[in-house]
Formats: C-alpha cells, sequence, structure tokens
C-alpha cells in the first residue's frame, strides 16, 4: 500500500473519515482486553446510581478505536508518535444495538522539519462532540 | 477529596510488564484495530518491526496498572466511584512491540481542587529493559482525572 508523502498533504485536507459502532459485547471486550472493569461500562444499574444515563463506552476505547483511521491512512501503526484527546460527552451504548461514534480525521498542522503531520480529528456521536482537542501526530516521509 | 500532598509524588519503578503477542492482538481486536503489523509477525517484520506492533493507545493498559499504586491507595482520598476521565495524551519515543519488557516510572504531577470538584494528573514514564544499562525510554503516558465532590 503507497504510504502517504508529507509534501502532498496541505492544512485543511480530510484524509479519513470512519464510523466506529460500539456495543455492550464491544465493551465487555475491551474491559477484559485493557483491564479497566469499572462498572459504568458494563452494569447498568451502578452507572444509574452515579448519576449516568446508562452504561457509556469507556473514553479510552473510544479514543483507541477512532485512531484506527489515522493509522490505516499513514499505512504503518507505529508512525503515530504523539496522541491525546480530551474526553468532553460519554457515549451511552444501548442493552440492544449500537451507538455509533463518527469520525473525521483533518491535517492541522505540517512540521516539515519534523518530518510530521498533525490530523486533527473531529469525533460525534449523534452529532455531538465525544472528544475534544483529539489530535495525532504521524512521522511520514 | 483528593489529597493534596501527593502533588509531585514520584514512585519506584514498577515490576516489568512482558508484552505479550497474544495480548497485542486481543488489545487490537478489541479497539477494530486490523492492521496486519498487529496480528502477522511477518507483517509487522515488513514494516521493521522485530516483532508484533502494538496500537497506539495500548501503553494505556501499561499505564493503569502504574496509576493503580495511587489511585487505589486510601490515603490519596480518591473515591473512584466519583471519578471521571478527563483526558489522556500519548507520546511514543519508539513503539511498543512483542517481547518488551515494560517498567513504568508514575508521577503525581497535580492534585488542584476547585469548587468541590479535584483534578488529579499523572504521568507514567514507561522504558523497556535492555540486556545492560539504563532502560529505554518508549512512552510518556499523561492522565488526568476528575473527582466530582459529594454534592456534585
Amino acid at each position: 500500500m503507497a504510504r502517504p508523502v508529507l509534501a502532498d498533504l496541505s492544512v485543511g485536507d480530510v484524509v479519513a473519515t470512519g464510523t466506529v459502532e460500539l456495543d455492550r459485547a464491544r465493551l465487555v471486550r475491551y474491559a477484559g482486553a485493557s483491564g479497566d472493569f469499572n462498572p459504568i461500562h458494563w452494569d447498568e444499574s451502578f452507572a444509574t446510581e452515579v448519576g449516568l444515563p446508562g452504561v457509556i463506552a469507556h473514553g479510552m476505547l473510544t479514543m483507541g478505536s477512532v485512531v484506527g483511521v489515522v493509522a490505516d491512512w499513514a499505512g504503518d501503526p507505529g508512525a503515530v508518535v504523539a496522541y491525546q484527546t480530551r474526553f468532553t460527552k460519554p457515549v451511552p451504548v444501548p442493552q440492544r444495538g449500537t451507538a455509533a461514534v463518527e469520525v473525521t480525521a483533518t491535517v492541522g498542522a505540517i512540521d516539515t522539519d519534523a518530518g510530521t503531520v498533525r490530523v486533527d480529528l473531529t469525533v460525534t456521536h449523534e452529532d455531538a462532540k465525544v472528544l475534544g482537542r483529539s489530535q495525532a501526530t504521524v512521522r511520514l516521509s | 477529596m483528593a489529597n493534596p500532598d501527593f502533588a509531585g509524588r514520584e514512585y519506584a519503578a514498577t515490576a516489568p510488564y512482558g508484552v505479550g503477542r497474544e495480548k497485542i492482538r486481543e488489545f487490537a481486536s478489541a479497539v477494530g484495530a486490523l492492521d496486519p503489523a498487529h496480528h502477522d509477525i511477518v507483517a509487522a517484520r515488513g514494516l521493521g518491526y522485530p516483532d508484533l506492533v502494538a496500537p497506539p493507545t495500548f501503553a494505556v493498559v501499561v499505564a493503569q496498572r502504574a496509576e493503580a499504586q495511587y489511585v487505589q491507595d486510601p490515603a490519596a482520598g480518591i473515591d473512584f466511584s466519583r471519578v471521571v476521565h478527563a483526558d489522556e495524551k500519548f507520546v511514543h519515543h519508539r513503539p511498543i512491540v512483542a517481547g518488551d519488557e515494560l517498567v513504568t516510572v508514575l508521577h503525581v504531577d497535580s492534585v488542584t481542587q476547585r469548587a468541590g470538584i479535584a483534578m488529579v494528573t499523572t504521568r507514567c514514564e514507561i522504558a523497556a529493559l535492555v540486556p545492560q544499562g539504563e532502560p529505554e525510554p518508549v512512552s510518556t503516558v499523561t492522565s488526568s482525572l476528575v473527582i466530582r465532590g459529594e454534592d456534585s
């Protein structure tokens, strides 16, 4: 697969888009894989008792899933040299069915000296932003 | 409420976390990362890695174990049922690969309180053991938690 080249990019370019579908099974799977067993991610009654709308996705699951579009675009997951986000709004995941998270990845800045591009992620669920200041720094040649 | 005396604290390096191939595959599948470099050794070596490469947020597995030293310490005063993850940042000095033996030094960078809400920021300096000499820096993971007050 041809990898993107820094010189071909401009600030504002949309380099990738995608949809991540989260269901309860996915949350349980992430809990096991990550070791984060906070019951707000699998126990409805616990989640509502602590004031949440219901079971919510791990912020780290949302963060970890949406960066896939950037890694796929880069053609090398190890090229993502930095990645940060703010968790602005929880993603409730229904007992049946899925919660859809939409991601758009846009070139935010280009550092030719460092050979890196900052990719800004817009991440929404039902048209509301769920991640803020979500930025991945990707090393390209 | 969160004990301000913990600000500035640095913990001793953790026992090594051994990064296994199956753990990388399991974590990658859980976040939907289908890139062959997470799953297929030939593909990973084709990209120049010595073994399977971890997804960009895999370091959280290692970091959260280290953070437990602080957040689960009763003296730290963190009520985990009132915690909300506020933000997370990874800086990778090199990608994590299967076979790494990772040691983590946890720092409590700040503990602040305002209007019944506490915010704590921790930083995990993750390094890989090498046959001789100082561990090689691998990732810096910075995490902020907000702890809602009893009344909010």
